[in-house]
């Protein structure tokens, strides 16, 4: 496929640029849907699709109205920083159980690991409906239906299987042989962990991380059931917003959340590189 | 062994055998990372597994009949439901203090809205009797079957009494029964009326979009992932961004966006009236119909299908192709005998994981399937939040999740949970 030979017959080339055209469709079908919003939000008027003067790209058709409505309003903004509030606070509990127990399960004898390793991921697997119900019952009955802190630990619990799938990955490529040399040298197993071990696992635990928080930070069916009106988050007013009478601001706020993605994204990849670097593989 | 036992065992340096001082190094060894792995494994058995284990046990829970009617529920032990006689006095006598007592609690409504999930119209005799009963003297008034009669023919019935008795033990199938439209008549399981059975479609429904969802990404995914597989890394990697770039961005967003665009008004609708393919006047409907969960769907979940079977077909040589060729087959054969069956491995990780994923699907088809387009977990999110019906809730959640284990069972058998790749 890389490139066609000089003596291709004339099928194999329409054939050849058929099937780019189809895949550029398809590329076309993921990406298009998430890149419209980004011009609409800019939309002078209250309609969610292009105008006539948005199309003449005449600037009377362009303003900065729903971004100013994002921002001067109330529920609004106490939803963004709910969110801002509870996706941090869930990434570290998630980050720090997750990260040891991927140290304890890339041990090399490690019992039952299996059906650990089954237990730890099940909350990506289990319908989000399920956990949510589930969580309602129980967190009402211990007293942390409608707070905080059940909705941290709710999310920080939905954090955790990105959490061990990230790193445990970085950790098949550790080299154990360092941390064996630092204990040789007279290290402590704490001051290996943190001297030789965590600086070369970062880039996983950092992905990992983030992971976790766009779980968090993305998540609304939990938050639903589990949280009270004083937890309202970003994803849940825009829930809200979508099912009753929908705003033309929520194509402000999912533009600023799709910048968001990209950064998060982007910093991902970043880390994937210099993992690889770092253990020694050339970047794929 | 015999070595051993001849010339005495080979001792580690401290004097205890070698091969004792082994066995403690790995026992040590296990401790120590079952140590590092415990907080994690009690966390999420506190905050996940034990919540999920609660919902399961409502699904069979059914306390409350005996709890609120202890008195009547052993009174009726010696009634026979199959006769066509009422029970008795006592039956009647003791009703009539549990009633009083539950009245005084206002608990009787509870046990009312349990039976009338079994019986429809039995809420309305508890509560109303409920409420008259609090002024009785329930120890010597009697006979209390006239007067329970008297203030509501519903009591009479015999239909009433067999629920009662039908549904007095503390546990029950009851739930599960009514989730998959059956109900246990007095005399066994019995289906549901046709009007009444509204599960089963649910059901079959959530089954035939997840397979149409997991197909077209079947369809969609296969020639971006070959393509992927198929050009230079540095493109690839290129392309992959395009890939993993909706898998980063908010389900919202992208539900949102679906939203806006699929409407009658919507952009899609406005370019198809452009081109002229469609008049003005009859607007594709696109949204709030099943057609509107299928393309958002696809949408969602195609990164999930993409991502699994490009990393297997980057493992195919592409030199098996070319031998295929060389021996003289076309291209379709050499694609279809030698290319395909090794991808399948790939196929089969997204497609579970893919259906996995739709099956389990709340927000989407909420906001965008309208009445035809939900699935079965809009209607457990309706059980628990709205109509109050929670066991019924659990039981189509615990059938929900039989299914998801089942197929992660599979995923993991076929793929390993450990090999899930995220980008």
């Amino acid at each position: 496929m890389s490139a066609l030979p000089p003596y291709a017959t004339t099928g194999q080339r329409a054939w050849y640029y058929s099937f780019r055209v189809i895949c550029g469709l398809i590329f076309f079908f993921l990406i298009a849907p998430i890149v419209v919003i980004i011009p609409l939000s800019f939309n002078s008027q209250d309609f969610f699709t292009f105008t006539p003067e948005m199309l003449r790209l005449d600037p009377e058709g362009f303003s900065l109205k729903h971004y100013r409505d994002f921002f001067s309003n109330d529920s609004w903004q106490s939803a963004m920083w709910n969110s801002l509030k509870i996706a941090p606070m869930a990434t570290i509990v998630s980050v720090t159980f997750g990260t040891l127990a991927a140290i304890g399960l890339s041990q090399p004898h490690v019992p039952f690991r299996r059906a650990i390793m089954a237990i730890l991921i099940s909350p990506m697997i289990v319908p989000l409906i399920i956990s949510a119900a589930g969580m309602y019952f129980f967190y009402s009955r211990i007293g942390l239906q409608g707070t905080y802190i059940g909705v941290v630990l709710a999310h920080a619990a939905l954090g955790i299987p990105f959490v061990i799938i990230t790193v445990t990955a970085t950790l098949v490529g550790f080299d154990r042989s360092l941390t064996r040399a630092a204990a040789n040298m007279g290290a402590d197993p704490v001051t290996t962990f943190f001297r030789i071990q965590m600086p070369l696992i970062l880039p996983g635990v950092i992905s990992g991380g983030l992971f976790a928080f766009i779980t968090s930070f993305d998540e609304v069916v939990v938050v639903l059931f589990v949280g009270s009106a004083g937890q309202k988050t970003l994803p849940w007013q825009m829930f809200i917003g979508l099912r009753e009478q929908i705003s033309p601001t929520i194509l402000a706020v999912a533009t600023i959340l799709v910048a968001i993605s990209i950064a998060l994204l982007a910093t991902v990849e970043m880390l994937r590189r210099r993992s690889e670097r770092l253990r020694g593989m050339s970047p794929s | 062994m015999s070595d051993t036992t001849q010339n005495g065992p080979v001792l580690a340096a401290d004097g205890t055998p070698l091969k004792r001082s082994l066995a403690k190094a790995l026992r040590m060894q296990k401790l120590r990372a079952l140590m590092l792995i415990a907080p994690l494994l009690l966390f999420i058995l506190v905050t996940f597994i034990l919540p999920v284990g609660d919902m399961l046990f409502r699904s069979v829970d059914n306390r409350i009949v005996q709890d609120v009617l202890p008195r009547t529920v052993a009174a009726l032990e010696t009634w026979d439901p199959t006769s066509s006689e009422l029970p008795d006095e006592a039956v009647f006598a003791a009703l009539a203090v549990d009633l009083k007592a539950a009245a005084e609690i206002k608990v009787h409504t509870k046990v009312a809205k349990r039976l009338n999930y079994e019986n429809p119209g039995l809420s309305s005799v508890f509560r109303k009797s409920g409420r008259k009963i609090r002024k009785w003297d329930v120890e010597n008034e009697g006979p209390y079957k006239e007067r329970l009669i008297e203030l509501n023919d519903g009591w009479a019935d015999l239909e009433l009494w067999r629920t009662i008795k039908t549904y007095s033990g503390t546990r029950t199938m009851g739930y599960f029964l009514n989730a998959v439209d059956m109900k246990l008549g007095a005399d066994g399981i019995e289906v549901r009326p046709e009007n009444e059975r509204i599960y089963n479609t649910m059901l079959i429904r959530t089954m035939r979009m997840s397979l149409i969802i997991t197909f077209s990404c079947i369809m969609l995914g296969y020639p971006v992932a070959w393509l992927l597989a198929n050009i230079t890394t540095r493109s690839a990697n290129m392309l992959l961004i395009l890939v993993l770039l909706p898998f980063w961005t908010s389900l919202l967003v992208r539900t949102s966006s679906w939203k806006i665009l699929l409407q009658q008004q919507g952009v899609i609708n406005d370019v198809l009236v452009w081109i002229g393919l469609v008049s003005d006047d009859d607007r594709l409907v696109l949204i709030n119909n099943e057609l509107g969960t299928i393309i958002a769907m696809t949408h969602i979940l195609l990164p999930f299908m993409i991502l699994p079977m490009y990393s297997v077909m980057q493992t195919i040589q592409p030199t098996y192709l070319r031998a295929a060729k060389s021996l003289g087959a076309t291209n379709w054969t050499a694609f279809w005998r030698v290319y395909f069956p090794q991808s399948v491995p790939g196929i089969g990780a997204g497609s579970i994981l893919v259906f996995i994923l739709a099956v389990g699907y709340y927000i989407t088809p909420a906001l965008v399937g309208g009445t035809k387009g939900t699935f079965i977990s809009n209607l457990i999110a309706y059980h628990i939040s709205t109509s109050g019906n929670w066991g019924l809730g659990a039981a189509l959640g615990a059938i929900l999740l039989a299914v998801v284990l089942v197929l992660y069972w599979v995923y993991d058998k076929i793929v390993g949970i450990d090999n899930v790749k995220l980008g």
